[in-house]
């Protein structure tokens, strides 16, 4: 039954290899135990003040992440926004001015929610996630690292550290877009990421799609390595809505039928496409995408 | 929720005053706010990080005190609604606020004024798309939002904000 406030990395990983729970901004963490969904830890580690974590930068052609950047932050990073696109998307969309103030994306993709807005862009954009504990560090796909909805791979010592995106190929873009019933503090309905590469005939050279509030994690669509070569149509639309719909495995809540999530994110999964291949293409659509196009909310 | 009572002793900074207290650790800011230092202008509104009733400043950004652990608030520095006003005088918002009819029940009122003063000290000419957002995570039930958008949009033209009042 502790708090402490670490004072540095290590200071905070012996924390943990001691049972503590690390807390950053507190607004998954303390809201939860304010509503029953889990008690607050009996022991915990702030490490919110840890400016080693809380840096941007590239290191060796990679764009590293600092667990510690906020949503605020990350939102309006020239270099997210130039290779990551998407994931600044996401970022602008999450909760409201404070909440994004304090939400870090450490926190967040270690929350696992399946409705998670910056999963689907660091899905697609081939992020890794880096863990760390008291003896070990290890890097690991981001694909991997959710086993379900508030569950990771990583063990109870293990601290997010930092995510790192590979450098982005040249003609490329990325966009994430939601369905949302309101503009600010919402909960994706669906969301889709997309990352589209073109070749130089500006065929595709790489895409890639994922979906959110659709299944138990945050899932990658599957098969469409299929439209590899082809032009962006109509037709390449169509495939991968219809893919992204019947890989979908929605569930009925309050926010939306199964039904209507299936059919949304299909049109979600085309939309973020088309606004990835239009950022490859060179043009400059503003952050988010949800905004600059009208997709989502109107005022 | 033993743990919840063990008691730490915090200092924590608001509106430029240094308060000692023994609370468990994990109390939410607003609660010790109100009931430990005796500053009720901040609101408990929905306890869920949605209505935005709790803002305050720290370090001089909005942040949702229901959701923010008190003791993790050491060393920094909050401002609540009373810390906005200069002295006696209301600040140009405050006075906006209750020209253009902007407040009516008044219990969205001080998170409100938080934010908007943040908005203002980092956008000093908003346009009204700029005020919705940084008003927008703050619920009001009574005003329709009109004219509170229109009080934050008057105190922009009217003057730039003393950013000296913000606790930085």
């Amino acid at each position: 039954m502790t708090f402490t406030i670490a004072t540095s990395v290590d200071d905070a990983l012996a924390a943990m290899a001691g049972g503590a729970r690390p807390v950053a901004g507190g607004s998954d963490l303390v809201v939860g135990a304010r509503h029953g969904k889990a008690p607050l830890p009996d022991s915990l580690v702030a490490i919110d003040r840890l400016s080693e974590l809380a840096t941007i930068g590239h290191v060796d052609g990679r764009l590293r992440i600092g667990a510690l950047a906020t949503h605020a932050q990350l939102m309006e990073d020239p270099r997210v926004i130039a290779s990551a696109t998407g994931l600044a998307d996401a970022c602008a969309l999450v909760g409201s001015p404070s909440t994004r103030n304090v939400g870090t994306i450490g926190g967040n993709v270690m929350n696992s929610s399946p409705a998670m807005d910056t999963g689907a862009p660091l899905l697609v954009l081939g992020a890794d996630v880096e863990l760390r504990s008291s003896t070990a560090t290890r890097t690991l796909p981001i694909a991997e690292l959710w086993t379900g909805p508030g569950r990771t791979v990583a063990t109870a010592d293990e601290l997010c550290t930092a995510i790192v995106l590979p450098a982005a190929r040249p003609r490329s873009g990325s966009a994430y877009v939601r369905l949302e019933y309101r503009r600010a503090m919402e909960i994706a309905v669906v969301g889709a990421g997309a990352s589209v590469g073109l070749d130089e005939d500006g065929t595709i050279a790489s895409i890639s799609v994922a979906l959110s509030a659709v299944a138990p994690t945050i899932i990658a669509v599957t098969g469409l390595d299929a439209l590899v070569g082809r032009a962006i149509d109509d037709a390449v639309l169509v495939s991968l809505a219809e893919a992204a719909a019947a890989q979908a495995t929605p569930i009925s809540d309050l926010r939306a039928t199964d039904g209507y999530r299936r059919h949304c994110v299909g049109v979600m999964a085309r939309r973020a496409v088309e606004a990835a291949w239009r950022r490859a293409l060179g043009e400059n659509i503003a952050v988010p995408v949800n905004r600059a196009l009208g997709i989502g909310a109107a005022r | 929720m033993s743990a919840n009572n063990e008691n730490v002793n915090v200092q924590l900074r608001v509106n430029g005053v240094d308060y000692p207290v023994t609370i468990g650790h994990g109390r939410n800011l607003v609660s010790v706010l109100r009931t430990e230092i005796g500053l009720t202008g901040t609101k408990e509104g929905c306890d869920d990080c949605e209505c935005g009733a709790c803002m305050v400043l720290l370090d001089g950004q909005p942040v949702n005190s229901c959701s923010y652990l008190a003791a993790q608030a050491e060393g920094r520095s909050i401002t609540t609604v009373e810390g906005v006003m200069d002295g006696a005088d209301l600040h140009p918002l405050q006075q906006n606020l209750l020209d253009a009819g902007g407040v009516q029940c008044g219990f969205c009122t001080p998170g409100m004024i938080i934010s908007a003063t943040a908005l203002l000290a980092r956008t000093p000419a908003p346009s009204e798309e700029e005020i919705r957002i940084g008003l927008s995570g703050n619920l009001c039930r009574c005003t329709g939002y009109t004219k509170i958008i229109e009080a934050v949009a008057r105190t922009a033209a009217e003057t730039a904000v003393p950013t000296s009042t913000l606790g930085r």
